[in-house]
């Protein structure tokens, strides 16, 4: 209602006042005029229409005149400022008052019209709708709690400030009290000229100058201009790099002369030897580049391809030129001339000589042997073949898929050929050997030819040089070497061996073992019998079982070997196969290792292939209950991939060797003697000095093969040991070391010791230590910054730019 | 033809001046110079027995009190000087080196219960039992001149502490509320108070100066900054504060003294837990103070002992006693770090040194290398048990002794209940309660 009347009243009143107004004013006129109108009338009294129209009018004037209140009211006189403003805002009575949308109405008609008005309109009126009081302030206490929050939460962060002030401290090496002290010798010349501050112009003039010139007023007088010139200057270093000079051109000019007298040199062996060593020397230098530097032993490589191929298309070294067939008539009779031949072809193989991937070279190296060598023994019954026939092997050699099929009947038929070979190239030898009965000489030969095999696969290891060696004299001293080579090759056998005896050992622990342990034993047996095909098969993965020499099987005699110097490692399960099949060997299980290692023949006869059976029975299957292998089979499955029981068992034994008493040598050096590096201590002193250990007293866990105790703990030492890791140290071996390190003068240099032993705070006697304080701190946070822009101008500028510079230097000023 | 023969340069062996020392040519060639460790392990073990033999703390004693020695303050301009507070009123300046009383003041009637100086040393301030806060002149009356007070304040209530602003000219007093004071003004220019009834110690964050924190009656240790019209915090513990002190080179640390025999160290911006609870009183402990150097802290307790904790250490590394010696009332550390000064009821202060082994007067350089090997051997070796058990004795009186393995035995009996509830209680419901946890009883903001 209120708000419908206000409408109407918002709406109305300029029209209704406009109205009322011309209604007045009319009246007033008509009261005024009125003769004047009844003259009016009465002019136009004479039209008969117009005569009833002026008797209606009259009528009405008549009825109007009637109320005589109109008349007062007409005489009323209002103020019209009280009603209407300048800005067309009314309130409709002098009581009312201007409400809020009044304000409004003063808009524009265009903007009226708007649709944003009149949400806004309805927005305000909305507003005036709502009669909500204000809410009551909080309570007194709660306020308090708000207040002491928000300060609290002020205060801490304010406190907060201090924590890498604090965390500095706490980690600092040393700390000397008083914190700030000052210096209170004179201060220097430059400290005095640097907190000087520029005045008057002509002083910034003065240092502007300086500045223009980087005038340093710090330590150095020197401008940096100045420096530089010093430091081209510089006396020493000019002499020292024209001795350089001169010494760099006194070395090339001996090396000139030096190359040119070995050019004169005419001496065709000494050129051989040269090379040959240069040509070690380049090889060497390949093999660490191969290492050091891949790129560039890369095109090395492919030069040395391109050599081979333009070797391969010339006809150098082949025997086919003019002095090669005046050689080729000679030779037949002469010696020295077939030897030069074979040397050029040698050559040729050498220098055409494809060299092989890393993998392929060892194991087709000794195919290549075996190939070679019956083909370079049958170079003395025909030459002009074999030189085709040795470069058609060497072809052959350069493909591993050729050389494959030509291998198998080569080795095939090696044996009866080797021995023909043998007998016709050292008559002599075969006269010493050939002395003995026909099973023996067979044998011997065989051997021979085993013997060589090991030597030759040794000397490819070694070198190409030794392959340039012409074939009778290699093979002469092969034979020879041979002999000798048994010596290494048998050590290293030994050294093979060693481990593998170990693990044996273990097994007979395991045999000693008692019921409760029979789990863990049977568990390494498996192990091992698993582990014995496995070796048989070469595909062994456990680094004991490796084999050393990398021959890949593939004759059966290579097989033999293999088994024979495998069968060591499974004697057990050998044993068993020997009596399984039945074997009347002389392989008694239990025969010692020694011997067996020495005796070469042994090793090598053919007796000793009975090594097939362990791939055909893998397990041995005890008479046990199923649920325990049940109990095996997991934990083998848990435990797969690593040999836990035989670790356990290398540890234990470990152990013991560790725990066993050892000799003590009591010999101090340089007592009674001179001392010193490389002096040694006398026989005499050592015996007289050395302390014999006394027998090993039994071990606690001798009977119990899956435990070890450990023995080591002394009681008398105990006191002086520690028995935990103290706090701040993370391991033993850490903790170790930090008492290992002597701090001492007696093992330090002077200074060492002091900063070893510095204490970690320092403090002045008869000083008062005050509270750390902000001042000192943020103070000491400056100087670096101080120290970074010594110079004076800069300072000046920055006093004369104060008023522009970045908020962020005048924060640091405020704290 | 180069000819070879033996040359010595006299610069290596020939001495600068006479008064220098032998040059020894050394050879460090680790062969010559065996069996390392165990070489040093004796000098350490040396060193230690050493130690013991000298650690002899006890410097002096100042008697000259006629009554139990209430309050102390170190003079801030001077080494020299110490001020004591009696429980007769009485306030004496005492000159260190000399062990003598120079000045004698009757300064209230009844104990007097704080004395502190201003930060310049030219005066120093009291309050008593008489409800007075009196500032004082630091030098003696001319001749014939009255010994008076240089300001009188009365206030309404007794005051039971007062400490000084660092560098201001405001200080603190706690009461039945906690005042700041302008010197300049006879009114407090704030006075805090937080529904507690009185407040037994006050003291000023010596780094960040506008704050403070005061042990109150309630249990609670409360919080303040002097720039805003209310407290900031208050812990409340089991059982009651008796004194606290800021660490002064770490501005949020502070540690207060417990009635439960126990220091708490707290970190002011994490009320909830103290940083450290230092254990090894059998009494309640009734004062403590920090080192200037910030990394101990002194305790006196009533349990006539002085104990000395490194600040981050749950146990002490040193305890004082003397036979003649009561219940200390009051402790300061010197700010040269050198010196530790105990006042306890039997009208006695006792100057003690810091390191109990610590040779005093000058040391020569050989002396102080010594020092530092030996201390550096110390530190090295620490861990091993012969050389711990010796560096760890103590002698303790038989009170101390009997009451430690008492409290140990109780202690042990408590946590073995605990264990027992929670073991035959349902699981999570006996929840496991550290020790710092334990004696917190709640945070109010």
């Amino acid at each position: 209602m209120v708000k419908d009347k206000k409408k109407s009243v918002k709406f109305d009143l300029p029209s209704k006042t406009t109205t009322s107004r011309t209604m007045d004013e009319e009246l007033e006129s008509d009261e005024d005029f009125l003769p004047d109108n009844e003259n009016i009338i009465s002019a136009s009294e004479d039209e008969d229409a117009s005569g009833d129209e002026r008797k209606h009018t009259k009528l009405l004037e008549a009825i109007s005149s009637l109320g005589g209140k109109r008349r007062k009211k007409l005489a009323e006189r209002s103020e019209a400022s009280l009603q209407v403003s300048e800005f067309a805002v009314n309130a409709e009575g002098a009581g009312e008052k201007v409400v809020l949308s009044d304000l409004l109405s003063s808009a524009t008609e265009a903007s009226r019209t708007d649709g944003s008005l009149t949400k806004t309109q309805k927005q305000l009126k909305n507003l005036e709708k709502l009669h909500a009081t204000l809410e009551l302030p909080l309570s007194h206490q709660q306020t308090e709690k708000i207040q002491r929050e928000a300060a609290f939460q002020k205060a801490s962060k304010e406190v907060s400030r201090w924590e890498s002030t604090i965390i500095l401290q706490q980690r600092a090496e040393q700390l000397v009290f008083p914190l700030n002290q000052q210096p209170n010798r004179p201060r220097r010349m430059e400290q005095v000229v640097t907190s000087w501050k520029t005045q008057t112009p002509l002083e910034q003039e003065v240092f502007a100058v300086l500045h223009a010139h980087r005038q340093p007023t710090l330590d150095p007088v020197l401008t940096p201009v100045e420096e530089a010139q010093l430091q081209a200057m510089s006396l020493e270093e000019a002499q020292l790099r024209r001795a350089e000079l001169q010494k760099a051109r006194a070395l090339q000019s001996y090396y000139e002369s030096k190359a040119k007298r070995e050019r004169k040199i005419k001496s065709k062996k000494y050129h051989k030897v040269q090379q040959k060593a240069k040509r070690k020397a380049f090889l060497k230098q390949f093999e660490e580049m191969c290492k050091s530097d891949p790129e560039r032993a890369m095109e090395e490589l492919q030069k040395m391809e391109k050599n081979r191929i333009e070797e391969r298309m010339s006809l150098k070294h082949q025997n086919s030129g003019k002095w090669a067939k005046s050689k080729a008539i000679m030779a037949k009779y002469d010696l020295g001339a077939r030897q030069d031949m074979q040397e050029q072809l040698e050559l040729n193989r050498q220098l055409t000589h494809k060299p092989l991937p890393s993998t392929e070279l060892h194991g087709d190296s000794d195919h290549d042997d075996d190939n070679n060598d019956p083909t370079l023994t049958n170079d003395d019954q025909t030459l002009p073949d074999i030189a085709n026939d040795a470069s058609a092997n060497q072809k052959e050699g350069a493909n591993p898929w050729m050389k494959m099929t030509a291998v198998m009947p080569t080795a095939m038929e090696a044996e009866p050929k080797s021995i023909v070979v043998t007998t016709d190239s050292e008559p002599t030898e075969v006269a010493a050997s050939g002395g003995g009965e026909g099973d023996a000489e067979t044998e011997e030969t065989e051997e021979e030819r085993l013997l060589g095999e090991f030597a030759r696969r040794r000397q490819l290891r070694k070198t190409n040089e030794e392959e340039e060696e012409v074939d009778e004299e290699a093979r002469q001293k092969d034979e020879e070497t041979s002999q000798a080579a048994g010596g290494p090759s048998i050590s290293f056998t030994i050294a093979e061996t060693s481990e593998e005896e170990e693990e044996e050992e273990d097994q007979m622990d395991e045999a000693a073992a008692s019921e409760l342990n029979a789990l863990f034993g049977r568990l390494a047996k498996q192990g091992q019998q698993d582990a014995a095909p496995l070796a048989t098969v070469g595909v062994a993965s456990m680094d004991t079982l490796l084999d050393e020499d990398t021959t890949r099987v593939r004759t059966l005699e290579e097989t033999e070997l293999l088994t024979e110097t495998h069968s060591d490692t499974a004697p057990m399960v050998e044993s068993e196969a020997v009596a399984a099949s039945g074997h009347g060997n002389k392989h008694a299980p239990k025969v010692k290792r020694r011997q067996k290692i020495i005796d070469l023949e042994q090793v090598l006869t053919k007796q000793a292939k009975s090594i097939r059976v362990p791939m055909t029975a893998p397990a041995v299957e005890d008479a046990e209950d199923e649920a325990l292998d049940e109990q095996t089979d997991v934990i083998r499955e848990a435990f797969a991939g690593d040999d836990v029981v035989s670790d356990f068992l290398k540890e234990k034994r470990k152990q013991e060797e560790a725990s066993k008493p050892k000799d003590v040598d009591l010999t101090l050096p340089g007592w009674g003697q001179w001392g010193g590096l490389g002096v040694p201590v006398k026989k005499h002193k050592r015996r007289r000095f050395l302390k014999k250990a006394p027998p090993s007293v039994p071990r606690k866990d001798r009977k119990l093969p899956a435990v070890i105790i450990s023995e080591k703990r002394d009681s008398s030492v105990a006191a002086h040991q520690v028995s935990q890791l103290p706090f701040p140290f993370e391991n033993p071996g850490q903790f170790e070391r930090s008492i290992r390190s002597p701090l001492g003068s007696t093992w330090n240099p002077e200074l060492a010791v002091r900063k070893l032993t510095a204490p970690r705070i320092v403090t002045k006697a008869g000083a008062i230590i005050q509270p750390l304080s902000k001042d000192d701190v943020m103070s000491s946070k400056k100087t670096p910054g101080k120290r970074g822009a010594p110079d004076l101008l800069l300072a000046n500028v920055e006093q004369g730019k104060a008023g522009h510079r970045p908020t962020a230097k005048r924060k640091k000023h405020k704290k | 033809m180069k000819v070879k023969v033996l040359s010595r340069n006299p610069d290596d062996y020939v001495r600068e001046t006479t008064r220098d020392i032998h040059r020894v040519p050394r050879n460090y060639d680790p062969t010559l110079h065996p069996f390392e460790v165990p070489r040093e392990y004796t000098r350490a073990l040396n060193a230690t027995k050493l130690e013991r033999v000298f650690a002899k703390p006890f410097v002096g004693s100042l008697d000259g009190h006629r009554d139990g020695i209430n309050c102390m303050a170190k003079h801030s301009k001077s080494l020299s000087i110490l001020l004591s507070g009696a429980c007769d009123g009485e306030v004496k300046l005492w000159n260190l080196p000399k062990r003598e009383c120079f000045r004698t003041v009757q300064a209230h009637e009844g104990f007097v219960r704080g004395i502190v100086t201003r930060f310049c040393g030219t005066s120093f301030f009291t309050v008593g039992d008489d409800k007075t806060i009196k500032q004082w002149k630091m030098e003696p009356p001319g001749y014939g001149e009255q010994e008076e007070p240089l300001n009188t304040i009365l206030g309404k209530a007794v005051f039971t502490g007062i400490d000084h602003h660092q560098i201001g000219e405001t200080f603190a007093t706690c009461g039945q509320t906690v005042d700041i004071w302008d010197e300049q003004r006879t009114s407090p220019i704030r006075s805090f108070s937080w529904g507690v009834d009185s407040f037994s110690c006050v003291r000023y964050n010596p780094v960040e100066t506008e704050l403070l924190a005061s042990c109150a009656s309630d249990r609670s240790v409360v919080l303040y900054d002097m720039r805003e019209a209310t407290p900031l915090k208050k812990v409340i513990m089991k059982l009651r504060s008796n004194t606290l002190c800021w660490n002064p080179m770490e501005a949020y640390y502070f540690t207060s003294s417990n009635e439960d025999y126990n220091l708490y160290t707290y970190d002011m911006r994490y009320l909830d837990n103290p940083v450290t609870v230092h254990m090894d009183h059998v009494s309640a402990v009734l004062d403590v103070d920090y080192s200037p150097t910030g990394r101990e802290f002194v305790s006196a307790s009533f349990d006539k002992s002085v104990r000395i904790f490194p600040k981050d250490g749950g146990h002490s590394r040193e305890v004082y006693h003397t036979k003649r010696m009561q219940h200390v009332i009051c402790v300061r550390w010197s700010a040269d770090n050198k010196y530790i000064l105990s006042g306890s009821d039997e009208m006695n202060i006792r100057m003690w040194k810091a390191n109990a082994s610590e040779k005093l007067g000058v040391l020569t350089p050989r002396e102080k290398t010594t020092r530092d090997y030996n201390q550096k051997l110390r530190e090295k070796f620490q861990h091993h048990p012969h050389i711990r058990r010796i560096a760890r004795h103590r002698h303790l009186p038989h009170d101390i002794y009997k009451q430690r393995r008492e409290q140990r035995e109780m202690r042990d009996a408590r946590r073995r209940k605990e264990l027992n509830v929670r073991k035959h209680s349902k699981p999570g419901s006996v929840p496991v309660e550290t020790e710092k946890e334990k004696h917190v009883v709640t945070v109010v903001e």
